[in-house]
């Protein structure tokens, strides 16, 4: 066994989490989603450590993980900067906000600046066209954003002016679910059953009245 | 201009700043459709949805009735929300997860109950952080009201909701890649047949598969009667629906609007609605319903906002998303920038679609940099026929889903339209509306 690299009480969430599925498979986004928030990325341990408690191989989460653009397997910057620039948001001057962040950020979309800050991406349709063009920090939104707009934004990430509407990456939903299942297996597979009895009851019905 | 005074039916509380509260949801009829779906049989509640004739809001726009009917066949296992919104320019959902949250529950609640399924799970697009939020805390707070668990308003129905998040890749709303996806793995569309989860659906057990819009009108449904609902729109297309628009006009946004009886002219430009075209500008041309859609011109402005009005003049309604282009508008460089889209959203999957994708999208691309060759139209139509034979619409199908077959919309849409300006493109080496960047 390896050294343990989630923290226990991540690791007990993620096991509340696996609990609130028919099959622990269905818990792998969630729980990536849980390793970004402890790691900031996708880490091969952490991946490692979701393989065991969803009950497949390492490289079957890495080759699940590397399908969504969300999960990130290299390491990110703090702040993950994320354009859009489908229909909408290029109408309204997103490629031209791009290279303005480009330039602001020194960084080419992409790669992460030498510090660590910020990643720069451009993304496909995020969404929010009714205040194009618009940007995520973080999956966080901003919209309407001027040139002017995004070097404050910047600014004041860099001084922890939004630490409280952007957390650190990967930290996706800070709202947790109150419990786990409230129904139990048995009374899921009891009303099933009483269901389809039901329906095998009416349908045979319907038989013998079409044959008669 | 026909804008109908026609009630709001999924958008009625975003008046006010706190229309995601148990609350302000309690304050406005909230949770008395579940209240009064509970009164009645399961059967009698999906009678009142077939009623209605509500078409699907995701995109495919099935009547959600018949799509419960092939499910009460057989003991249905799961009800599994889709709300991985991604289809360019349609954000309507996104104001629904974000704003009404309460709403989405009780569709939720009340087709579970009228489908007897015990276990759901809300599927919420990864990038939709606050959305995920808004919705995990409703339920929250339903479970805390006894909406949700076990014997809700001691009805003796329990249920359970289960709210997870996706972490981006478009073709999860596909549905069947949507239920490979909820199942922990890569997002690949399903074989058909079967076409339907209902047959074989999350865990290979029948699954109803609804959209996010779809289930928000339920409570107002239940509460007003089918008759109130089919009383707005005209022919198939009953109710209101929401329409978000984007691109070239003052106010770009979600609007509610009666089907059928609101044209595309009244949508773009009533003060209202969208306000016209800023600039001084024309309308050059729309997209009717998502990137799919092939375009329509100002020659089809007056159509109404009906899915077999405009599915009879060529194009579909799609996701309800409306982006306008003014006359200053490039469009060799916005057929590649959608076709750009297909190219990375591909799941990979099918040889068309995955190659196909990226060889339009470095075509079209040399055209807007000038670098444009003899006989690059014929090329595109050429490797477009291969994805879609015949390039007809709707387009025939060569791969396991829709995504593929649909990326030749904008591109021949845009060459019947415009073929003059992509020859200029071509003759002078140069975009004629200026470089621009484009990443």
């Amino acid at each position: 066994m390896t050294q343990a690299h989630l923290a226990p009480e991540v690791m007990a969430r993620a096991r509340e989490i696996v609990a609130l599925y028919p099959h622990p498979r269905s818990a792998l986004i969630p729980l990536c989603h849980l390793a970004q928030e402890h790691d900031g990325w996708l880490r091969p341990e952490a991946m490692v450590e979701i393989a065991e408690l969803v009950g497949i191989t390492p490289a079957e989460v890495l080759g699940t993980a590397t399908f969504y653009d969300m999960l990130h397997t290299d390491e990110v910057g703090r702040y993950v900067v994320t354009v859009c620039t489908n229909i909408a948001c290029m109408l309204r001057g997103a490629y031209e906000l791009l290279e303005h962040a480009e330039q602001s950020l020194g960084i080419r979309t992409g790669s992460t600046s030498a510090d660590g800050s910020f990643t720069l991406e451009d993304a496909e349709c995020l969404a929010d066209c009714g205040r194009a063009p618009c940007l995520q920090v973080n999956h966080r939104f901003f919209g309407d954003v001027t040139h002017e707009d995004f070097d404050r934004i910047v600014d004041d990430l860099r001084a922890g002016r939004l630490a409280d509407e952007v957390p650190p990456h990967g930290t996706l939903v800070r709202v947790r679910r109150d419990g786990g299942l409230r129904v139990d297996a048995e009374t899921v597979g009891s009303e099933r059953r009483a269901t389809a009895a039901a329906m095998a009851e009416r349908a045979a019905g319907t038989e013998s009245k079409g044959a008669g | 201009m026909a804008v109908t005074d026609a009630p709001r039916i999924v958008t009625s509380r975003l008046a006010y700043d706190d229309s995601h509260t148990l609350e302000r949801y309690l304050a406005t009829g909230g949770y008395e459709g579940l209240r009064k779906a509970l009164t009645m049989t399961p059967e009698a509640v999906a009678a009142e949805v077939d009623a209605v004739s509500l078409l699907g809001r995701g995109g495919a726009g099935f009547p959600a009735g018949r799509k419960w009917s092939m499910l009460r066949k057989a003991p249905t296992s799961y009800l599994v929300v889709n709300g991985d919104e991604s289809e360019p320019a349609t954000f309507k959902d996104h104001l629904l997860v974000e704003r009404d949250p309460h709403q989405l529950v009780e569709g939720v609640l009340i087709a579970c109950y009228a489908l007897q399924v015990t276990t759901a799970f809300i599927y919420i697009r990864g990038e939709f952080a606050l959305g995920l939020e808004r919705v995990t805390g409703a339920l929250n707070d339903a479970y805390g009201h006894g909406a949700v668990g076990r014997d809700i308003f001691g009805s003796g129905f329990s249920i359970d909701v289960v709210v997870h998040p996706g972490a981006g890749a478009y073709i999860c709303g596909e549905e069947t890649a949507l239920l490979e996806s909820l199942e922990g793995k890569r997002g690949f569309p399903r074989i058909k047949p079967p076409y339907f989860p209902a047959a074989i659906g999350l865990y290979g057990e029948p699954t109803v598969v609804n959209n996010v819009e779809t289930l928000s009108n339920l409570p107002w449904v239940l509460v007003n009667g089918a008759a109130a609902f089919t009383a707005l729109g005209e022919g198939r297309s009953t109710g209101t629906r929401l329409f978000a628009l984007a691109g070239h006009v003052r106010n770009p946004g979600v609007y509610e609007v009666e089907m059928v009886k609101t044209t595309f002219r009244d949508l773009i430009h009533a003060p209202v609605l969208g306000g016209g075209i800023p600039g001084g500008r024309e309308l050059k041309a729309f997209i009717p319903g998502g990137a799919s859609a092939p375009w329509f011109g100002p020659d089809q402005v007056d159509l109404p906002l009906g899915q077999d009005e405009v599915g009879a003049a060529g194009s579909m309604l799609g996701s309800g998303s409306v982006v306008v282009m003014d006359d200053a508008t490039c469009v060799v460089r916005a057929a590649w920038r959608i076709t750009r889209f297909f190219w990375r959203e591909s799941c990979g999957q099918c040889t068309p679609c995955r190659e196909g994708s990226g060889w339009l999208e470095k075509i079209l691309r040399r055209i807007e940099d000038g670098e444009g060759r003899h006989g690059d139209l014929d090329l595109l139509m050429d490797i477009s026929d291969n994805l879609a034979p015949g390039v007809s619409w709707p387009p025939q199908q060569t791969t396991i889903c829709v995504l593929g077959p649909s990326i030749p919309s904008s591109i021949a849409s845009a060459i019947r339209m415009f073929r003059d300006e992509f020859l200029v493109h071509i003759k002078d080496g140069a975009c004629p509306f200026g470089s621009a960047p484009h990443g």
